[in-house]
């Protein structure tokens, strides 16, 4: 194992953050607007973010950076600035973490399918190496592949992330089927589990796509069939749209009223996804001192 | 003789290859092209369906059998179009404005092909005046909008208040689809439907064209 993990897990759960884009959008972020360029535009806004997790005790923030790949960049006529965004996005974290907390690079997916000829294999391990790349020399101290709903782009993203050296979380989403347990592609999280740890993962995780409450017999399954730690970040539930913005309904403590299952579960980095914010991170921290 | 139950299995397993060598061979022998397609490959779809609705299927082979389907069709469209045979419905799709996230979209898309219907397809972050100018120009009976997040839901509304403006919203149905869109979003947006797979798309879709 790692040792920047071995070390976050050897003390207990791990508590890592909540969402970011809605946060941006309280903060001035218009509808549909590409939240990483804020890295450039609004860095302050961007950072109040992250401080706001780091003083409701995120022990690990993630970058601004979920859509900063050359792929997803492009169809923002941002690729140019590919460096900069990634580079910005981890100061900023740095600089709000103060020490107190880790800095992990958010890499997310390029929304184009292998399967259906969209891209190939080696723009896919192209575009997420370059991210990884900036990442890493911006000092992130891991990266961090989420919302992956595509095995096959996860492993391509796990194997270029690892070139960085840093430890690679790999988190995929399950909201497909009829028990909500599967990939979008229709893997399972044995399957994914297995896949991801072969791949060279060094914790292996699930976030977005449905309510925590979901997310304890996936958690189970993730554990039984790896024998990486577990990331597990949740929505909110799912929203409801109220005056042309999303609602998410689940409050803090109905969120942390499901930690002790998901610890029982076996996971071992707790937050948040879709809907998710400050207030969320300090609930589960109270719950979590409680024990 | 071609033989036509494995055209429908073909269809099923996504075997883009046979299908397309059956339906060669049996428009060569005659048969008609509609009955390859009504009593052989929709019901081939349909059952691509029900496995997709069981758990059977997922993503990747709905995507494959769609594909052998598109295969068939591209030897039996053209014959149709020659007879006068128009198309189930003409489809305008696209994500919504401000919205670039197509991977939903493309699948509906390659599913509709695959239900008979043709597919305009508009790309991602159409603004509303792309959708109305397809409504117009290429006389689509369907507009078909898909959003992820939900940031750019609102869009959907923009669009449907931008067809009223314009005088054609009772020209066409409208179909929305997107992981945040739900019944409630559709109805209060009025739109005509919504579906929450691919597979429920075609049904919807076909059953828009039914009561048009």
């Amino acid at each position: 194992m790692h040792p920047l993990i071995q070390d976050l897990i050897s003390r207990g759960p791990v508590i890592t953050d909540g969402a970011c884009g809605t946060e941006l959008q309280a903060r001035g972020l218009g509808m549909g607007e590409f939240p990483d360029t804020w890295n450039l535009a609004h860095p302050e806004r961007v950072g109040e973010v992250a401080q706001a997790y780091v003083a409701a005790g995120s022990q690990i923030i993630l970058t601004n950076t979920f859509g900063s790949n050359r792929i997803r960049l492009g169809e923002q006529a941002a690729a140019d600035r590919l460096a900069e965004i990634n580079t910005r996005g981890v100061e900023i974290a740095l600089k709000a973490a103060a020490g107190r907390a880790c800095v992990f690079g958010s890499i997310g997916p390029t929304g184009k399918l292998l399967l259906n000829g969209d891209i190939t294999e080696d723009e896919l391990r192209a575009a997420f190496a370059e991210q990884a790349r900036a990442l890493a020399q911006a000092q992130a101290q891991a990266i961090v592949l989420e919302t992956m709903s595509d095995l096959e782009e996860a492993k391509l993203a796990v194997s270029a992330a690892r070139e960085t050296g840093l430890p690679v979380i790999a988190s995929m989403v399950f909201d497909s089927g009829k028990d909500k347990d599967r990939t979008m592609m229709g893997n399972t999280p044995e399957q994914v589990a297995r896949a991801l740890t072969e791949a060279g993962a060094d914790v292996i995780g699930a976030n977005c796509g449905q309510g925590i409450a979901g997310f304890v017999a996936i958690c189970q399954r993730l554990r039984a069939a790896t024998d990486r730690p577990v990331w597990i970040k949740p929505n909110a539930g799912l929203p409801s749209m109220v005056d042309g913005r999303a609602k998410y309904t689940t409050t803090p403590d109905e969120f942390a009223s499901h930690l002790p299952a998901l610890l029982k579960a076996g996971a071992n980095f707790i937050g948040g996804c879709c809907g998710t914010r400050p207030d969320f991170i300090a609930a589960i921290r109270r719950s979590l001192r409680g024990n | 003789m071609a033989d036509l139950k494995k055209l429908y299995d073909s269809v099923v397993s996504g075997d883009a290859k046979t299908t397309q060598a059956i339906t060669r061979q049996a428009l060569a022998e005659g048969v008609d092209p509609l009955k390859l397609v009504n009593e052989h490959m929709v019901p081939a779809m349909d059952e691509v369906g029900r496995r997709f609705e069981a758990n059977e299927y997922f993503v990747p082979e709905l995507l494959i059998s769609a594909r052998a389907m598109k295969a068939a069709l591209e030897l039996i469209r053209p014959l149709l179009t020659a007879r006068g045979d128009k198309p189930v419905g003409r489809v305008a799709i696209g994500t919504v404005k401000g919205d670039l996230h197509d991977i939903g979209k493309n699948l509906v898309a390659s599913l509709l092909e695959g239900g008979g219907f043709e597919v305009i397809d508009l790309g991602v972050n159409v603004s509303p005046e792309k959708f109305i100018e397809t409504v117009n120009a290429k006389q689509a009976n369907i507009i078909a909008m898909s959003a992820l997040l939900t940031t750019t839901m609102p869009s959907m509304k923009t669009t449907i208040d931008a067809l009223k403006q314009a005088g054609v919203r009772e020209k066409v149905k409208v179909l929305i689809g997107g992981a945040p869109i739900t019944q409630k979003y559709a109805e209060e947006i009025g739109a005509d439907g919504y579906s929450e797979n691919a597979v429920g798309a075609v049904a919807l879709a076909k059953k828009a064209v039914a009561s048009a």
